[in-house]
């Protein structure tokens, strides 16, 4: 992580309700973490097609978690803990029990990563396995990019009940992640 | 879904559900406690000479004992609610054990060594070892649903510190009913009852506090 302050910096703004500071920092996690992973993935001996489940699993446990930071502490820290956190949990459920370390190449940020790696088809299964009206919201917001107001009038929903059901529906993916198991 | 675009879902579900860890937990203690405070009324009730208690050294020290517990058990708690932790909250623990260094040691200059066995042995140790237990049931309850949305470094230890939180929480209450005050008993006593409170939170907690 080539500047700690700014990390820190962007999550404090997007507390404070900053949305493009979030986004900024979701972007820049990403790339990070599919260095990360990718090096874990090698590590334990399995191919790299995993990676970006494990982005977007420990990406959606950054956000759903994001109370867990002390603003106190510096973001890395606790960034590194949940990114080791999930990528050992990850290997685990696919019988990988060995000792997993992210520490010695936690500087591999600065690596730009292309935004275009995501693997549509594994991330296609866990939204399938949402509810149909979660699943619609998720698909509108993320796949059509519409704002959630425009997902609710669609739908007939309000802007709140649309922003209710999207947590909902994150957390869902976040347990559909926990249990897979292929 | 590529990992740009669920980060466009990440964005848009940032509002509204950012609240402090430490609001969620102290609800959750309060919570189980009023149900516990229940419990209490109905089938406890407080001291008859709960007045006179509060004139005696012996009834004040329990008193600040049980809420320096409560003060360590509540910063050991969210410690243990985050993945990565400083060992700051562990400076927490230092008040209780002064102040149960200092109660112990007056206790013991001030009584005669053969009364010591008998203030040890109290006269409510069996109701202490129910009472501390089944008054920390709701707040342990509470305190774990309160936690799931934590991101514990290690589940299970996660879940020992809501047992102690809970543990501790029950021993104010019950501090209230006990008529046994020597720092022997309490120390001893409570500490016992406070040990399976412990073992449960951290064996649910291994469990459901999993992320």
């Amino acid at each position: 992580m080539s500047d700690p302050e700014d990390l820190s910096a962007l999550m404090r703004a997007a507390r404070k309700g900053d949305d493009e500071a979030y986004r900024r920092l979701l972007l820049r996690v990403a790339s990070w973490l599919r260095a990360v992973a990718s090096r874990g993935l090698a590590a334990a001996g399995r191919p790299n097609a995993d990676c970006e489940d494990i982005v977007q699993e420990t990406l959606l446990a950054m956000h759903l978690k994001r109370d867990t930071w002390d603003e106190t502490q510096p973001l890395q820290p606790w960034l590194r803990a949940i990114a080791r956190h999930k990528l050992v949990d990850h290997l685990r459920r696919r019988g990988f029990t060995d000792h997993v370390d992210i520490d010695d190449h936690s500087d591999t940020l600065a690596a730009p990563a292309s935004a275009d790696e995501g693997s549509a088809f594994d991330a296609r299964q866990m939204l399938a396995s949402l509810p149909e009206r979660q699943r619609r919201i998720v698909e509108g917001i993320s796949i059509e990019g519409q704002s959630a107001r425009d997902v609710g009038s669609r739908m007939g929903m309000s802007e709140g009940a649309v922003r209710v059901t999207l947590h909902r529906a994150l957390r869902a993916l976040a347990v559909a992640y926990r249990k897979d198991r292929t | 879904m590529k990992t740009d675009q669920l980060v466009s879902s990440l964005v848009a579900d940032r509002p509204g559900s950012a609240r402090p860890l430490g609001r969620a937990v102290g609800r959750a203690v309060l919570a189980g406690a009023l149900v516990s405070l229940v419990i209490f009324a109905v089938e406890f009730g407080p001291r008859v000479d709960l007045a006179a208690a509060f004139a005696t050294w012996r009834f004040d020290l329990k008193l600040v004992l049980v809420l320096a517990s409560l003060l360590a058990a509540s910063a050991a708690c969210l410690a243990m609610a985050r993945p990565v932790t400083t060992g700051r909250w562990r400076w927490t623990l230092l008040p209780a054990l002064l102040i149960a260094a200092a109660a112990l040691a007056t206790e013991l200059a001030v009584l005669p060594a053969g009364t010591w066995e008998a203030r040890l042995v109290g006269s409510n140790a069996l109701v202490c070892l129910t009472a501390i237990p089944l008054f920390a049931l709701a707040p342990l309850g509470a305190l774990l649903l309160a936690m799931r949305r934590a991101a514990p470094a290690s589940p299970a230890l996660a879940g020992a510190a809501c047992g102690a939180l809970a543990a501790a929480a029950a021993a104010v209450i019950y501090a209230f009913h006990c008529f046994d005050d020597s720092p022997l008993f309490v120390l001893t006593w409570y500490s016992l009852a406070a040990i399976p409170v412990v073992l449960l939170g951290a064996l649910v907690g291994r469990r459901l506090l999993r992320w």
